[in-house]
């Protein structure tokens, strides 16, 4: 693949001088352990891009996006420490396609752990230039040298030194990395593995910080679009003529697109209202009621995730036998800021400023859709309000895009909390079903897990069992045939549901056993890293061992996820009254390998605490057919601030082991520890997410 | 239809000519340029879009323009005097309180109105008066800190 935004040649036009590295983030292995929508031509050209300044500031150029995860601080350090430069002459230019190297996009917790150790590599390199060009300059060997704050200087006679800037001026050097050279060894970092509180804070606290929606043009117009009431409806006509009255409407049409434009968004609002669709309905024969057995009904081909040992022995091994089947619920990305796109022609180019996890992907489809070639569509991507998986999809781009081309003018598409919640795509519903045995002592003999819809993402069975098979039917959200409506990645993708059933079920196994939920755990766990999770967040969490149900509404769960263990623990209380769940305080346990900055990974795991309180409790797209019914907080309900319980984080150290994700892995607990700290408390085993009130007030009567 | 309308906005004296029902999020975002009030919901449940009015934290997605005339509007841009930060953007900073900052700027203003009335409050107190303003990466906890150091630090008459 080529570099598809400015060539070579334009970098330095736009940049000028200064020392450049390029260099290839995406090896061969890594591309094809990817899914395979994802996955494309491999790079065989350089494709990323490090500069030194002629005044000694560094740029590092990559397709990641800043959307609150927080690589804008992440990435700098990793440029600051390899480069021995002071953290704050370090700038990140993120997800502009024309300026940054091809990236597939930002999630499954990557940027660290994947796009990380090239981009140190790429610094190391540039350093090492450095070091040769001082070594001519002052004349000293570079075996004599050593940099500090990007001031190169003989370690004989420190009078002999030189700045980075001054060796960068007036140059164009550039270098192109094949073998990555050697990174810094761990105790060496100066910057990495310290916590820095975020670089972009101050231009948030002031109203400063620019996203999609905040960009503004001359002849700019706001899009409000013509929705169907249902996602199965098909637009049959539509009356335009009364909006047509309104003064200074544009109304554009383009076959199913039918779209009103006016320079003030109120006032494209209220002519949509007057323009009238008629439709034809097909809708799926289902809602969130009948959705499970529908899914099962509907189940894809299956095929085996992991195999180990033989079913029949475990079967036969196995002095207790437990089935159960698990039910998780389709669920919204809702970030705060709904999917935005400002689109516009710059001469025979189409610009678009837009929300995106995906600005390349997003590029791509854009020149698709407007059968325009790639390198005439630049997608610039700004601040961006929360993602979580949801902005990996951006028809809101190829809308602005579509409607920009045609009215002839700069476009903003913004998407109304109503259209979030109806154009979203979900975190698909999925069932799970799982047959388990253990024997006297107390051993898991046998694991039969089949997962249904959720994909196998965090699936294996973790545990060290015998005989075990996973199957899984379908792959993650990849069944638009199935769905009622668009469903797709939801912060750790599958993984939500996996260790919900999981973890549900050998609490289920333990109190059969008749032992505590920890030990029963330590019992049959041999992966040596998720038993000093377990025991360092049963240590910050003061567990003390019982059986279940204990009354004290402690409950614990672990797992993996983007190459990350994770365990928490957790004390609730319920009110058998109203079935209302109050968490009072969780303990989270991290081992991430190297952790980059400490300070943003505590504030990933505390903010994936705090949202998974969501999908474990209330939240719950309600829908009949393609309707959805919960289309604005009212009625459909994100954390507050009166849930949030007291939270204790524990990240084990771990600077010699490579860096692994952090935004995702501490979310995928969050349903199975506060099903099992209810069995707690209650002893009712809580089978489907979200655990409503009356849900809970249900499970109680079978107690 | 259009009226000639006349309040105080960050400390001067505006006039604008407009149709008095438009929202005054879109007012302030679209005619002054003041991007930092943002869009989240268009109804009120969220608070994105939190804006001071005569010392009231108001949800400005939902407030006419014509009802804010001869009133005295603050946004998030008018809170820094002379450059230099207010307690509150400070110890959101200090304590890490944000993640995307989407929700930022009307966490800020809705605090700002809280200290207002209440410049001593508890934790409680504040987990209150912050509530109905909604969060989506889960700063929560810390927003809750950085509220209650400023409210310290404006003791000291700072």
């Amino acid at each position: 693949m080529k570099t598809k935004g400015l060539t070579r040649r334009g970098f330095f036009k736009l940049f000028g001088g200064g020392i450049f590295i390029f260099f290839s983030t995406w090896d061969a292995m890594k591309l094809l352990a990817l899914q395979p929508q994802t996955r494309r031509t491999l790079p065989t050209d350089y494709n990323a891009f490090l500069r030194i300044g002629e005044d000694g500031m560094v740029s590092g150029f990559t397709g990641k996006i800043e959307m609150g995860q927080g690589p804008v601080t992440s990435l700098v350090q990793m440029l600051a420490d390899e480069l021995d430069v002071a953290y704050d002459k370090v700038k990140m230019i993120m997800g502009d396609t024309d300026l940054c190297p091809w990236d597939m996009g930002t999630f499954g917790s990557l940027t660290t752990r994947v796009f990380g150790p090239p981009f140190r590599a790429a610094a190391a390199e540039a350093k090492a230039a450095l070091l040769m060009l001082g070594s001519e300059k002052l004349g000293v060997p570079v075996s004599q040298l050593e940099v500090k704050e990007g001031i190169i200087m003989d370690t004989l006679d420190r009078n002999k030194q030189v700045s980075y800037a001054t060796l960068a001026k007036g140059k164009k050097i550039e270098r192109y990395l094949d073998t990555k050279p050697p990174v810094k060894d761990f105790r060496d970092f100066r910057i990495m593995g310290k916590s820095y509180l975020r670089q972009d804070a101050l231009l948030k606290v002031t109203g400063q910080a620019k996203y999609a929606g905040d960009f503004h043009m001359p002849g700019m117009l706001y899009a409000r679009i013509l929705r169907p009431p249902s996602h199965g409806a098909k637009l049959v006509s539509a009356d335009t003529s009364a909006a047509e009255k309104i003064e200074g409407i544009i109304v554009v049409r383009d076959g199913d697109l039918v779209a009103v434009l006016h320079e003030l968004p109120d006032k494209a609002a209220e002519a949509l209202v007057k323009v009238k669709g008629e439709y034809r309905f097909t809708e799926k024969e289902v809602d969130d009621k009948s959705i499970f057995g529908y899914l099962l009904k509907s189940a894809p081909e299956p095929y085996i995730v992991v195999e180990a040992g033989n079913l029949d022995t475990g079967r036969s091994l196995s002095r207790t036998i437990v089935e159960s089947e698990f039910y998780n619920s389709y669920v919204a990305h809702a970030p705060m800021e709904p999917h935005t796109a400002l689109a516009y022609m710059e001469g025979d180019r189409m610009i678009l400023r837009a929300s995106t996890q995906t600005p390349f992907p997003a590029q791509e489809a854009v020149a698709q859709a407007l059968g325009m070639p790639l390198e005439k569509v630049r997608v610039i991507t700004p601040f961006v309000g929360g993602g979580f998986g949801g902005k990996s999809v951006n028809p809101q781009m190829i809308e602005a895009a579509r409607l920009a081309k045609l009215a002839g003018k700069p476009v903003m598409v913004a998407w109304t909390r109503q259209e979030e919640f109806f154009y979203d795509s979900f975190r698909p519903a999925a069932v799970v079903k799982v047959t388990s045995g253990i024997d006297e002592a107390g051993r898991i003999n046998l694991w039969d897990y089949r997962v249904y819809f959720a994909g196998e993402r965090g699936s294996d069975t973790i545990y060290d069992v015998p005989h075990s098979r996973t199957t899984s039917y379908g792959r993650g959200w990849t069944a638009p045939e199935v769905h009622p409506f668009a469903t797709g990645p939801w912060r750790a993708p599958g993984n939500n549901t996996n260790t919900f059933a999981r973890e549900s079920q050998i609490d289920v196994l333990a109190v059969r056993a008749g032992m505590d939920p920890l030990e029963f755990r330590l019992k049959n766990l041999k992966d040596e890293r998720m038993i000093a999770v377990l025991k360092a967040v049963a240590d910050k969490f003061g567990w003390t061992p019982a059986k279940g149900p204990s009354g004290r509404g402690y409950g614990i769960a672990c797992g993996t996820d983007a190459g990350t263990w994770v365990a928490h623990m957790a004390e609730v209380k319920v009110d058998p009254t109203t079935g209302h769940v109050r968490v009072v305080r969780v303990a989270c346990a991290q081992d991430m390998g190297l952790c980059i900055n400490p300070e943003g990974a505590v504030i990933q795991m505390e903010g994936c605490i705090t949202m998974g309180l969501g999908y474990a409790l209330t939240e719950e797209i309600q829908f009949t057919g393609g309707k959805i019914h919960n289309r604005n907080f009212d009625s459909y309900t994100l954390p507050r601030f009166s849930w949030v319980p007291k939270i204790e984080t524990v990240i084990l150290d771990q600077h010699d082991q490579p860096a692994q994700g952090g935004g995702e892995p501490a979310i995928i607990c969050m349903g199975g520890l506060l099903a099992n700290a209810i069995f707690d408390a209650t002893g009712a085993r809580m089978y489907q997410l979200p655990m409503t009130p009356e849900r809970l007030l249900d499970a109680l009567k079978k107690v | 239809m259009e009226e000639t309308i006349r309040f105080e906005l960050n400390g001067k004296n505006e006039e604008v000519l407009l149709d008095p029902e438009l929202a005054l999020l879109w007012v302030l975002r679209e005619r002054f340029g003041l991007t930092g009030t943002k869009y989240g919901c268009g109804v009120g449940f969220c608070g994105a879009c939190t804006v001071m009015v005569d010392n009231e934290p108001l949800r400005s997605c939902s407030v006419p323009v014509g009802d804010v005339a001869g009133k005295k509007i603050l946004t998030i841009e008018g809170l820094a005097n002379d450059g230099n930060l207010h307690p509150l953007q400070d110890a959101f900073m200090k304590h890490d309180a944000l993640q995307c900052g989407y929700c930022t700027p009307g966490m800020i203003m809705n605090a700002y109105g809280l200290l207002l009335k209440n410049p001593e409050p508890s934790r409680q107190e504040i987990v209150v008066g912050m509530e109905n303003n909604l969060c989506r990466c889960g700063a929560h906890a810390r927003i809750i800190d950085a509220v209650e150091s400023a409210a310290h630090e404006m003791k000291g008459g700072k």
